[in-house]
């Protein structure tokens, strides 16, 4: 007998707290709001921890039937809960996260209005987002799919009398919708030919084909439309352009929505399909090279911005991008690796980012920052953390992580040493950009007006209310979330993506485990290794791969110290002689001017002149309008019949009558 | 015997003298006893008809007819005189009480 989870309560708790805020928020109190929103993001963190606890005495995969929803014919989708290695991972990261933000969110936003809103806004965030997490079929994710949209559009655009942040959230919304659709025809492809949504069935269905006859068409199709969903979703080539104009929402909704869990959605959904995309090689194949074309392409340009959320923005991108990379070299375990210590360290830089922001009253151009690390120590020791987490030096999370994407890229069956070489590059930006960034903002002297205060904060559409103006550290509701974290970015790797791959393992290997595997591996799936594919080990060693990448972030750092602390002059310089190269970057190659050029242009302006001009005022005004003008001619000339004079009317029945008689008489005549 | 044509040609002119005057005519009077023209113009051609054929069918309609003629004489010219108290004249053109 399988305990019950109530795995429902889960994404149902947020939902109740932005309910009661969304609805009486206005009449609470500032402190009544903060004690709903954390209590029921906080009780959904429990109940996963719970969850965790149990976790190992269940039966797995464990699905919770909550209600029918749609029965039409053989075709069902119900709301049904799915919980297994993946979802729980996701599910620890997403809970986890989404409290400290959450409770960081309460410093940060105190001063501003609308705080209800805010917060209300949040939960909704949390309940769509564990939505998509647990769902057991692909109607149910995509719900809570387009309702992250919804609540990452929504907190975009929260300064919306900002036409900036309300345009943001517009295009957000617009280039998702564009993922999305391909998402939806995956899903019809889905029913049109294993008439099912649910996980369990589909992948049934799609276990016993080969690559050799998925790949004539439709589990390419699927995999390919998949894609395109989930570049809308996380921020990939070519639908990447919304996520650094999404930095118009407040910091900590970047933190959450726009670098630890929203955006990795896309992800997820590729490692939950992954029984189709091993099928699909080609589409296997999409994945990786544009996940390794965004990784590369989102480092060059994060390189050149000088915003400090616009870095973490493109950082965000690239990192993506190397989780995607390792989905399209079937390391499956390793995205997810990356994915759970990303949510931790970018989480964390964000979070400290919008620390910095708040000591320097919402200055966000580093130029204008620098030498602020005896000022905001707690802020500048989580930041290190992070920094150096991210840039993937040993022994922080991000270390782990990357190298096991990075050797994986070069060891899989699936991978190329271009894969790595391009990924030890960007893993080379990275750090460049990173310690950048920590440079910058920490040392070197401080370049900011100093009784600029709090401002700025107008400018980020925030009132200002405190009253102080020096630099100041942020209040302890805030630091204590960076220290969690900082805790986590350091130490969140140490399970060793050895360990984390055995603990997905049975997500990951478990159809091909029947597929290839001797019946002996069958027993005991805990037990047993997964016989992936082992290296050749004529390649270079484990430790070699380890090194260069190490080297690499060890040259950014060196190049990023050289560049930003030693010779501060060198960087004009070296931007002076790289000329028209340096201008296309630092303008992001142009290429939200090559969108509206090619689409934003062509489409506004065919909608004005031919559907607007064209069809609208043309056609189908025009039809109604001269219909009308010819209905009103005729009547003019007409309405005098129907003058009132009762004579003339009796004149109108005799002639009427004259003409009939005599009409009679013609006849009679013939 | 008179043939039937000359029986129907003088019905037909009692009947256009009717229509003639109800049309040209203003005085309520003269468009009452307009309409009686036309009526009996109209039995005129019923009991030829009925004399020609032998059947009595077109004098029962006359019959009614006339009952009918004798009823809206009686109504007619009540409405008639009340008219006039109201408006003072026999004009149709100026009684227009429920013209806006």
């Amino acid at each position: 007998m399988t305990p019950n989870l109530h795995l429902w309560l889960i994404p149902l708790l947020p939902l109740i707290g932005a309910a009661i805020n969304g609805l009486l928020g206005r009449r609470l109190s500032r402190q009544a709001v903060t004690g709903i929103a954390l209590a029921f993001c906080g009780a959904a963190f429990a109940m996963a921890l719970g969850v965790a606890i149990q976790f190992s005495a269940l039966p797995l995969p464990y699905t919770e039937a909550l209600a029918h929803w749609i029965r039409a014919g053989t075709f069902q989708a119900d709301f049904a809960f799915y919980l297994d290695q993946l979802s729980l991972v996701m599910l620890l990261v997403v809970t986890g996260v989404g409290f400290l933000i959450h409770i960081y969110a309460v410093g940060y936003m105190w001063e501003e209005g609308g705080f209800y809103r805010f917060f209300s806004y949040l939960n909704l965030f949390m309940f769509f987002m564990l939505t998509l997490i647990l769902a057991s079929n692909y109607l149910l994710m995509f719900i809570g799919w387009e309702g992250v949209g919804l609540a990452s559009y929504l907190l975009i655009g929260f300064w919306f009398t900002k036409d900036s942040a309300a345009s943001a959230g517009k295009k957000a919304f617009v280039v998702n919708r564009i993922g999305d659709f391909g998402f939806l025809i995956a899903l019809f492809l889905l029913i049109k030919h294993f008439g099912s949504l649910d996980f369990d069935q589909v992948f049934r269905l799609v276990q016993p084909l080969s690559p050799e006859i998925a790949s004539a068409g439709l589990l390419t199709t699927v995999g390919l439309l998949l894609l395109v969903g989930a570049c809308g979703k996380s921020a990939q080539i070519p639908l990447y352009v919304w996520l650094p104009d999404a930095m118009e929402g407040p910091t900590p909704v970047s933190a959450l929505i726009h670098a630890a869990t929203m955006v990795t959605a896309g992800v997820y959904m590729v490692a939950r399909s992954h029984v189709i995309f091993e099928r699909a090689p080609i589409a296997l194949t999409a994945v990786a090279i544009i996940g390794t074309l965004t990784a590369l392409f989102a480092a060059t340009i994060g390189v050149c911005q000088t915003d400090i959320k616009k870095v973490l923005a493109y950082s965000t991108i690239s990192q993506l991008g190397y989780m995607f990379m390792a989905c399209g070299v079937a390391a499956f375990s390793a995205a997810i690796f990356h994915l759970m210590t990303h949510a931790f360290f970018k989480g964390l830089l964000f979070l400290a980012a919008g620390s910095v922001i708040h000591a320097v009253g919402g200055e966000q151009d580093m130029r204008r920052m620098g030498g602020l690390r005896h000022r905001i120590p707690w802020t500048f020791w989580t930041m290190t953390a992070a920094t150096f987490a991210i840039a993937g030096f040993p022994p922080f999370a991000g270390f782990f992580s990357k190298d096991a994407i990075l050797f994986k890229a070069f060891t899989s069956p699936h991978g190329s040493w271009v894969y790595w070489a391009i990924g030890v590059f960007t893993a080379f930006l990275t750090s460049f950009y990173m310690f950048r960034l920590w440079f910058l903002t920490f040392f070197g002297e401080y370049r900011g007006a100093e009784s600029a205060g709090h401002d700025g904060h107008l400018l980020s559409g925030a009132p200002v209310s405190h009253g102080h103006g020096a630099i100041h550290e942020s209040p302890k509701v805030m630091l204590v979330p960076l220290v969690i974290l900082a805790v986590l970015s350091v130490c969140g790797g140490w399970v060793g993506s050895e360990r984390f791959d055995r603990f997905l393992a049975p997500v990951f290997h478990r159809l091909e485990f029947k597929l290839v595997a001797a019946p002996a591996f069958l027993d005991g799936p805990h037990a047993v290794m997964p016989p992936t594919p082992e290296p050749n080990t004529e390649g270079p060693s484990e430790t070699a791969f380890t090194l260069i990448s190490v080297s690499a972030a060890a040259l950014g750092l060196l190049l990023a110290w050289l560049l930003y602390l030693r010779r501060p002059q060198l960087p004009q310089e070296i931007a002076h002689a790289l000329g028209g190269f340096y201008q296309a970057v630092l303008n992001k190659y142009y290429i939200d001017e090559l969108y509206a050029v090619l689409f934003v242009r062509p489409l506004v302006d065919g909608s004005t002149k031919i559907l607007w001009h064209g069809i609208d005022q043309g056609v189908i005004d025009a039809t109604v309008d001269h219909g009308a003008d010819a209905a009103r001619k005729v009547s003019d000339s007409v309405r005098h019949m129907q003058s009132g004079n009762l004579r003339s009317y009796a004149g109108w029945v005799a002639l009427g009558a004259g003409a009939v008689i005599g009409y009679m008489i013609w006849i009679g005549a013939r | 015997m008179v043939p039937l044509s000359y029986y129907l040609v003088l019905s037909g002119i009692l009947f256009t003298c009717g229509v003639t005057g109800f049309l040209i005519k203003r005085n309520i009077i003269t468009i009452f006893m307009s309409i009686e023209l036309m009526l009996n113009g109209v039995n005129l051609s019923f009991v030829a008809f009925a004399a020609q054929w032998h059947t009595l069918s077109g004098q029962v309609f006359v019959f009614f007819v006339m009952v009918v003629a004798a009823a809206e004489a009686a109504v007619g010219l009540a409405i008639i005189i009340a008219v006039y108290r109201t408006c003072d004249t026999l004009n149709v053109d100026q009684i227009n009480l429920l013209k806006l």
